[in-house]
């Protein structure tokens, strides 16, 4: 007999990468299709109004994108920790001082420098506030034993205070109600994607605030590839995430790896406020990291911490935000909380019981597919 | 001679307005964006949803409307809208102002309109902002004339000039009405979070309440909830906000300040459909019934003949002009500490 019990046979890659997520959206799919004809709407035209909303209406793929912007850079923050067994829960707290950072230093040099000096200046800014508030709880896990997860999530309650207590009080911009700094200059901002392909004559495009921080996300993709992968720290980051005792055995300066890891997780939630505050909004708000942050961790789970399934799940959770607001948008009765309930279902199938098919799946591709050589054959 | 320029360029815009938007009552199609509290927050939001519904209960016309979730909707919300065919959007709050301002200059032929905001300037842009501070001056004389132990409290939300306004009118009010009196004021917090913090709302009216005050007035949106929990359970008195709430805890809420951002919002699209749109801010105070004080059966027996009469009076004074209630707006300083 088959094994239905016994450690399920392993899946064939392409049933991996391919099969069960299909699988698993389709279940997911099914799910809200309930939930949405219980409500009284058809399930077929709402859930194909989410799929219309993020990636056909026109314009829309902008907002889809600016979104996965978001994503990408919490997601890969997540990732890096992760690849050294580190929780970074700080993600929400980093991109905040990377927020301050870009506004500071804006508010500090003003008009006064040329955009092809100014733009790397704020990417950099981001990068470093965010490094530094990452750096301070790594310090403490590498050297004091404080554990990593209860000292960022104890860091994003100090960011949020700091960033109350400037933007309602000198950061503020006179004359108004909101806690929002003053709109920054025509050269400390980056520009949106809509403004650039009008400029470059490509016609017109649809205004999203999509701006070029999505182009350095996929260069943070790449960068985050080569430094796990394919360099002398990633492999030391690897081997600490494995196993630090016989990572300090084999030479490698343990305490010294974990700050680097969340100085480098950090830097890259930082640099989410590049697309919050120096693409989108052109100013500092209060709580432009908006979960973002939290998020980061549900994208890096579904996306293996790997930069390839990082951004196909970034762009899955920024089409669901896009597509949540179209269909908000285009159903009265569906609210909006409904919609974060579709959302949910989604994340739950594709992300949390991503697993629950693969021992069936491998069961039943084992039974169909014909096999080449297989000495397990003989057991049954 | 600034004046005059403005006084020339609002008419000059309304001329224009009127033109524009002469004949547009055939495909006449409102819409509203409320704001991250959401339409049904017993406070700020819903008043403007109850002025909704009044219109389309009256006109059988339905509106579309939209719920912002994060910061960057804002402004999508009001061009999907505009993109939709909507003839006059309406945003509820100062923190669309940015959005609204954006979204009103790329689209001359739309009108808009907006509420709590006045420092815009577009020619399709009518802006509505409220003389809190009147309506605070009348419930502070209310709290003040029908307090025993002679102090008083303030709980707001986020501390901003606006929730100062409603502070300083109240405490005017009470200092005119009994010279002796103890004030005492809170504000809950300095993010958009104080507007939703029931807890610490009911703990500030309970510390008020240890401090010797019997009558506390709260200007905190959902906050207020808590405050007015907090004195029912005390044995005390409260002081509702924005919409009628004399019903929340009949008996123990004495009256309610009236913000009527649901007249605003009705206002805002009856004119529309019956093209008599104008650009321009809108202060309503005392005399254009934007604020008021609020008493029906549930406060009735606890309002005297005079403390009526008495708050009356000052009313009328307030809009003949004889007495004059400070704008903390204004220079940002309350005369009464």
């Amino acid at each position: 007999m088959f094994k239905f019990l016994g450690t399920p046979p392993p899946l064939p890659r392409w049933a991996e990468v391919l099969l069960l997520p299909l699988i698993n959206l389709f279940v997911a799919f099914l799910a809200c299709a309930l939930v949405i004809a219980a409500i009284g709407e058809k399930p077929v035209e709402v859930l194909w109004t989410l799929f219309q909303g993020p990636f056909l209406f026109p314009g829309n793929m902008g907002y889809t994108l600016y979104y996965t912007t978001n994503f990408i850079f919490t997601g890969l923050a997540v990732a890096v920790a992760f690849h050294a067994k580190m929780f970074n829960i700080g993600g929400e707290g980093q991109a905040t001082l990377g927020g301050l950072g870009v506004g500071l230093l804006v508010m500090a040099l003003g008009g006064s420098l040329p955009m092809i000096l100014m733009v790397p200046l704020i990417v950099l800014s981001s990068a470093a506030f965010g490094a530094a508030w990452a750096l301070v709880p790594g310090y403490l896990q590498a050297y004091r034993g404080s554990h990593i997860v209860i000292t960022t999530i104890m860091f994003n309650f100090i960011a949020a205070a700091i960033m109350v207590s400037l933007l309602s009080g000198p950061m503020m911009q006179p004359g108004q109600m909101s806690p929002q700094t003053a709109p920054f200059p025509g050269n400390a901002i980056l520009y949106k994607t809509h403004d650039v392909l009008h400029w470059l004559g490509i016609g017109k495009v649809a205004e999203s605030p999509m701006n070029l921080s999505f182009f350095i996300a996929i260069l943070a993709l790449i960068g985050v590839w080569l430094l796990i992968w394919r360099t002398r720290l990633g492999y030391q980051i690897r081997a600490v995430g494995h196993n630090p005792e016989a990572a300090h055995y084999a030479g490698i300066n343990v305490p010294r790896v974990v700050m680097l890891t969340m100085a480098i997780s950090g830097a890259l939630a930082g640099m989410m406020a590049l697309n919050e505050v120096a693409g989108a909004q052109q100013r500092v708000i209060l709580n432009f990291s908006g979960n973002y942050g939290f998020v980061g961790i549900a994208v890096a789970l579904i996306g293996r911490n790997h930069p390839i399934g990082i951004f196909l799940a970034s762009l899955l959770f920024g089409a669901l935000y896009q597509g949540g607001t179209e269909i908000d948008f285009n159903y009265q009765s569906i609210t909006r909380e409904m919609v974060v309930l579709i959302q949910g279902l989604i994340i739950l199938f594709s992300g949390a019981l991503y697993y629950m098919f693969n021992p069936w799946l491998a069961r039943l591709l084992y039974l169909v597919l014909p096999r080449k050589s297989s000495p397990e054959g003989a057991v049954s | 001679m600034k004046s005059f320029l403005f006084a020339a360029v609002t008419a000059a815009a309304t001329a224009v307005a009127g033109v524009a938007f002469a004949g547009s009552h055939g495909n006449f199609k409102p819409a509203v964006i409320y704001d991250m509290g959401g339409k049904f927050d017993k406070s700020f939001n819903e008043g403007v949803y109850n002025g909704i519904k009044r219109f389309t209960d009256e006109t059988g016309v339905e509106v579309m409307e939209f719920e912002v979730t994060n910061e960057a909707q804002r402004e999508q919300a009001m061009r999907r809208m505009v993109q939709r065919g909507a003839t006059v959007v309406l945003g509820v709050g100062f923190g669309q102002a940015d959005a609204i301002n954006a979204v009103a200059g790329d689209n001359p032929d739309v009108m808009f309109s907006i509420i709590d905001v006045n420092w815009l300037n577009q020619p399709n842009l009518r802006q509505y902002a409220f003389k809190e501070h009147e309506g605070s001056y009348l419930v502070g004389m209310i709290a003040a004339n029908f307090s025993k132990s002679g102090t008083v409290g303030f709980v707001g939300g986020m501390d901003i000039p606006l929730i100062r306004a409603f502070e300083c009118g109240y405490k005017q009010g009470a200092k005119a009405a009994n010279g002796d009196i103890r004030l005492l004021g809170n504000m809950t917090g300095t993010t958009p979070a104080a507007w939703n913090d029931p807890a610490k709302g009911a703990e500030l009216t309970r510390s008020q309440i240890d401090r010797g005050a019997d009558v506390v007035y709260q200007a905190a949106g959902g906050t207020g909830v808590g405050v007015i929990q907090a004195a029912a359970d005390a044995g005390k008195y409260s002081i509702g906000v924005d919409s009628n709430q004399n019903h929340m805890a009949p008996g123990s809420v004495l009256t309610s300040m009236l913000k009527r951002v649901d007249v605003a919002a009705y206002n805002t699209l009856k004119d529309a459909m019956d093209g008599n749109f104008d650009a321009g801010v809108y202060n309503l105070g005392l005399a254009e019934n934007g604020v008021g004080w609020a008493l029906d059966e549930n406060n009735a027996a606890l309002i005297s003949d005079d403390m009526k009469a008495a708050v009356e009076a000052a009313a009328a004074g307030i809009i003949s002009g004889d007495i004059v209630v400070h704008d903390y707006r204004a220079d940002n300083t309350c005369p009464v500490e």
